[in-house]
């Protein structure tokens, strides 16, 4: 049996019907073809499924599609309010932090998580943030210090 | 061209960020196409087990469900990167648990998933063979027994008589060394996409593919199509490390045998476990050298055995256990070396290419003997490795005369050595005094935390590792690339390699030579798909070849593009022949009389004087040789160098290892893209400490049992301190501008370095990999009963 399911997505209102199994990141890339997010380990480890809800970062194929009810769900495609890029996306380019870019959408929401609630973490911080995310490329580096310039310019605006 | 660049070496962006930022670039699960259906894989759970018989009865009130096997199979059965003995679907025996015996092909997965246990398969188990150790007994089962032997391959290296130079040595040291079997753990598991196109134009392939031209030769084969009837392109791909390669292949013939049978677009993706269950991974090494030294630190003989497990099928094998025999005994010029590399068979999880092949395991074993040597010796590691290390001229293993380019050994080693204050820390670290616990034997429960909390437990260590690298495929095959390069008529540019993105940044790479060149922005370079009906073939996107390969390539184009553009303007503003034409910031300068005009106007008017303005770039490697029954030769036309140093604080209570700085100094030629170089580094590094320190396939009767990132454990953004590139350019004459390898040297130092900063910091040595706890407190590896994989470990 489906139920009906009303939240938030990416800024509009939206309505579906799931089933009570259906895993939130099935609903987003095959009802919304929001393919940014992406499935790399199905079972809560790598983080590249990650998803904003209410502005936590959440890992998507661990949430029912039926938890979405009533709450506000962030994707990749939504995180720059209709801009291009916002600028921690920009600072992802800068500072080469994006290699296969598989893990960059679930990245770019796990660190925007923490500056949504920290604007001036430290390396520890912003390394803790994003340690439910999984990145075999990049050894991490330079999305950590992405996310720190990121901080910094926008204290300093 | 006078080396002041204005593109090379500089910050760029890469060319296909916003699209990877944005979560627009579609990788091969995010296509779709109307009709498409899904197949989910039938596998027997044995290791080894003889096929009776497959009933699909169960299925007959399935209309909507298509069953694809081996008799669905027109062209080749079997497939093969060197030796054709793998499946594509199993019809007489399994040998390893990821094999597959058919597909069930419909619209729901989910559905087709339900069904599997409806299948009922009729086998008979074989004996299980998974010690390569006893792979080549003579009772011992025969994984393929129509090849008569479980040996894959055996490479022996003949220099100098070892004997003699054992005879001559003062002192002579034996160890055996091994390391583990590992998984390539790209984040995107593996998927991809058949299209059949109708009957002229064939099939298409869209997959997370890394050699999409040798995915064309797999289905091609498989279904008895020429080459040019299936066109393979490759979706943005999630990751590779040279494990996108042959699984690919044989899941996109799989897919093409459905999607021809059903004529539908068919998909095929893997769930973590089954990515996990059925690719190939690093071979478990075991090695044996004996070494012969006098007291002055100078080694004079080598003999070298080892075995490599390859697993259930050859796969890349042959080619991974090359580059070990050519780069077994280190970077170091010894007169005397006789080495046998094997590769054998198993039930075990098959082994491949993995970023490295065949390097991070003899360095781990060459680089923990030569600082043995020289603990006994009294001498410093760097000082062993001056005394023994190559320099211009040095003759390598296989006879090879080092020339043509700076042999940065010594260089690299010294600068690593000063930028971390080496010989000080490492002489410190090792006149710690040893700390042992202390606890009441009468009473031995620890209070408090003493385990974990207690300042001394905390010891710290430095190691380093040199290693000298064969750039490219040398000996290994064909060394060719080429690219394609189109000059709008308003100075946009199309490019295009044979060699693919596999997320490294080559495209970014790419653009940045063609841009140099023509002396334009790398933001007017469009990069084109990969697509086999349209980008000409360049051989495979491995062996750290895309720079120098595929980079030269690029620039030859570039240069064919120019020099026609020089001839036009010549022509058109009068210049003398002997004037020199430069391309610099979108503008075009004569030597002589100076700006003379726009790249955008220049290409308009070579648009209205008919000038073709594109072009195949080409590049041919030189002449490499090798002689097959002595293992000399000139085994790469070039070499590159790099020394790592670790710097770890070991817990020597829990046996914890926390790296604290890795120093990353590596001689790659001249640095094209400075952002990627750096990448390559961060990423190569930390995938090198997870094999270090923790990362293990453990097989338990051929099955695997860490199938997802939840027991199989890779670096996380918590685990590894500082990491420091630092490059040193050296010259070279092959390549563009000298650039040449840096993708693997980085991966294939870090656990060796690893392993001699923890003997620094805790005054024994270790000899098998990874040092996990067990490792570090008790010198081996702990296992549940059953899941020993190899005779002693
Ligand atoms: S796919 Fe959700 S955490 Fe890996
Ligand atoms: S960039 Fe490839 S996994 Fe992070």
């Amino acid at each position: 049996m489906k139920m009906k399911v009303e939240f938030k997505l990416n800024g509009a209102n939206v309505s579906v019907f799931a089933e009570p199994n259906r895993r939130l990141i099935d609903l987003l890339r095959e009802e919304f073809e929001l393919t940014g997010t992406k499935e790399g380990c199905g079972v809560g480890e790598c983080g590249a499924c990650t998803v904003l809800m209410n502005g936590r970062a959440v890992n998507s194929c661990l949430v029912l599609a039926v938890q979405a009810a009533g709450n506000e769900i962030t994707t990749i495609e939504g995180i720059a309010n209709g801009d291009l890029i916002n600028p921690l996306q920009k600072n992802f380019l800068e500072f080469g932090a994006v290699q296969c870019g598989f893990c960059t959408p679930g990245m770019v929401l796990s660190a925007s998580a923490l500056l949504d609630k920290n604007p001036d973490p430290t390396e520890d911080e912003i390394k803790e943030a994003v340690a439910g995310n999984l990145c075999r490329c990049t050894g991490y580096k330079q999305i950590i210090e992405a996310v720190k310039e990121t901080a910094r310019l926008s204290r300093k605006n | 061209m006078s080396e002041e660049f204005s593109v090379v070496g500089k910050k760029i962006i890469r060319e296909d960020g916003v699209e990877k930022v944005t979560g627009r670039a579609k990788f091969a699960d995010d296509y779709k196409f109307p009709g498409m259906l899904h197949a989910v894989m039938v596998r027997i759970n044995e290791a080894h087990a003889k096929i009776n018989e497959i009933d699909f009865s169960a299925l007959e009130n399935e209309p909507a469900v298509s069953i694809v096997s081996a008799s669905d199979v027109h062209g080749s059965k079997k497939v093969g990167m060197i030796k054709n003995d793998q499946p594509v679907f199993c019809s007489e025996k399994v040998v390893t648990p990821g094999d597959v015996v058919a597909m069930l092909v419909g619209e729901s997965e989910s559905k087709l998933r339900s069904l599997l246990p409806e299948i009922k398969i009729d086998y008979t188990p074989l004996p299980v063979l998974t010690d390569p150790e006893k792979s080549l007994n003579k009772n011992s089962v025969l994984i393929h027994p129509e090849t008569g032997s479980n040996l894959i391959v055996h490479h022996p290296l003949r220099k100098g008589d070892v004997e003699k130079g054992f005879e001559e040595s003062d002192e002579i040291l034996e160890q055996t060394y091994k390391t583990q079997l590992i998984e390539h753990a790209y984040i995107e598991p593996e998927a991809v996409v058949a299209i059949p196109l109708g009957f002229s134009e064939g099939i298409k392939i869209i997959g997370s593919i890394q050699n999409p031209f040798t995915a064309r030769k797999f289905v091609a084969n498989v279904l008895n199509y020429p080459l040019a009837k299936v066109r393979v392109q490759q979706a943005h791909l999630g990751g590779s490390f040279g494990g996108k390669d042959d699984t690919m292949c044989i899941l996109s013939a799989r897919a093409a045998v459905a999607a021809i049978k059903t004529n539908r677009p068919v998909k095929i993706k893997y769930t973590r476990e089954e990515s996990v269950l059925e690719s190939y991974k690093r071979h478990p090494y075991i090695l044996k050298y004996k070494v012969g030294y006098n007291l002055n630190g100078k080694i004079k003989a080598m003999k070298i055995d080892i075995l490599a497990d390859g697993g259930a099928y050859a796969s890349m094998s042959p080619f991974v256990t090359w580059r070990s025999v050519v780069q077994a005994s280190g970077p170091y010029e010894i007169e005397n070396v006789q080495t046998d590399v094997r590769a054998v068979y198993t039930n075990n999880p098959y082994t491949g290419a993995m970023r490295g092949f065949g390097s991070p395991q003899p360095i781990f074993a060459q680089e923990s003997l030569m600082d043995e040597i020289a603990s006994r010796l009294g001498i410093s590691p760097d000082e062993i490795r001056r005394i023994n290390g190559f320099k211009n001229g040095s003759v390598t293993a296989t006879g090879q005369i080092l020339k043509d380019h700076d042999v940065n050994l010594k260089k690299v080693l010294d600068v690593a050595c000063g930028n971390t204050d080496f010989i000080t820390k490492w002489k410190s670290n090792r006149d710690q005094k040893i700390f042992s616990l202390k606890y009441d034997p009468s009473n031995p429960i620890l209070k408090d935390n003493q385990f974990i909390d207690p300042p001394e437990n905390i010891r710290k260590g430095i190691g380093l590792a040199v290693s000298f690298r064969g750039c490219s495929l040398g000996a290994e095959g064909i060394d060719a690339a080429s690219a394609y390069l189109s000059v709008q008529n308003d100075g946009s540019i199309y490019l295009d390699c044979g060699l693919a993105e596999n997320g490294q940044g080559l495209r970014t790479t790419y653009s940045i030579i063609a841009a140099e060149v023509l002396g334009v922005s790398a933001e007017k370079i469009i990069y084109l798909e990969l697509d086999t009906g349209i980008t000409p073939e360049s051989g495979p996107t491995v062996a750290s070849r895309a720079t120098l390969m595929g980079g030269s390539a690029v620039k030859n184009a570039a240069e064919i593009l120019r020099d026609r553009l020089i001839n036009l303007i010549k022509e058109e503003f009068k210049l003398g022949g002997e004037d020199v034409i430069s391309f610099r910031d979108d503008l075009v300068f004569s030597r002589k009389k100076g700006l003379i005009t726009k790249f955008t106007d220049l290409c308009k008017l070579a648009a209205s004087r008919g000038i073709n303005l594109s072009a195949i770039g080409w590049y041919k490697s030189p002449k490499v040789d090798w002689n097959e029954e002595n293992g000399q030769g000139d085994a790469y036309f070039t070499y590159v160098y790099g020394c790592q140093i670790a710097e770890v604080s070991v817990n020597v209570s829990t046996g914890e290892v926390y790296i604290d700085k890795v120093t990353a100094v590596h001689d790659p030629g001249k640095v094209i893209n400075k952002l990627g170089a750096e990448g390559q580094v961060y990423g190569g590094v930390t995938q090198g400490a997870g094999y270090g320190i923790f990362e293990e396939v453990t097989a338990d009767n051929g099955f695997i049992r860490e199938l997802n990132f939840d027991t199989y454990t890779i670096p996380t953004s918590m685990d590894i301190g500082e990491i420091k590139p630092v490059f040193v350019e050296g010259k070279e004459n092959y390549g563009p501008w000298g650039a040449k390898s840096l993708g693997e040297p980085t991966l294939e130092l870090t656990a060796a370095a690893i392993a001699n900063a923890v003997s620094n910091a805790v005054g024994r040595r270790f000899y098998s990999l990874p040092l996990n706890l067990e490792e570090i407190i008790l010198n081996k590896k702990l296992r549940p009963a059953g899941t020993k994989r190899g005779s002693s470990l």
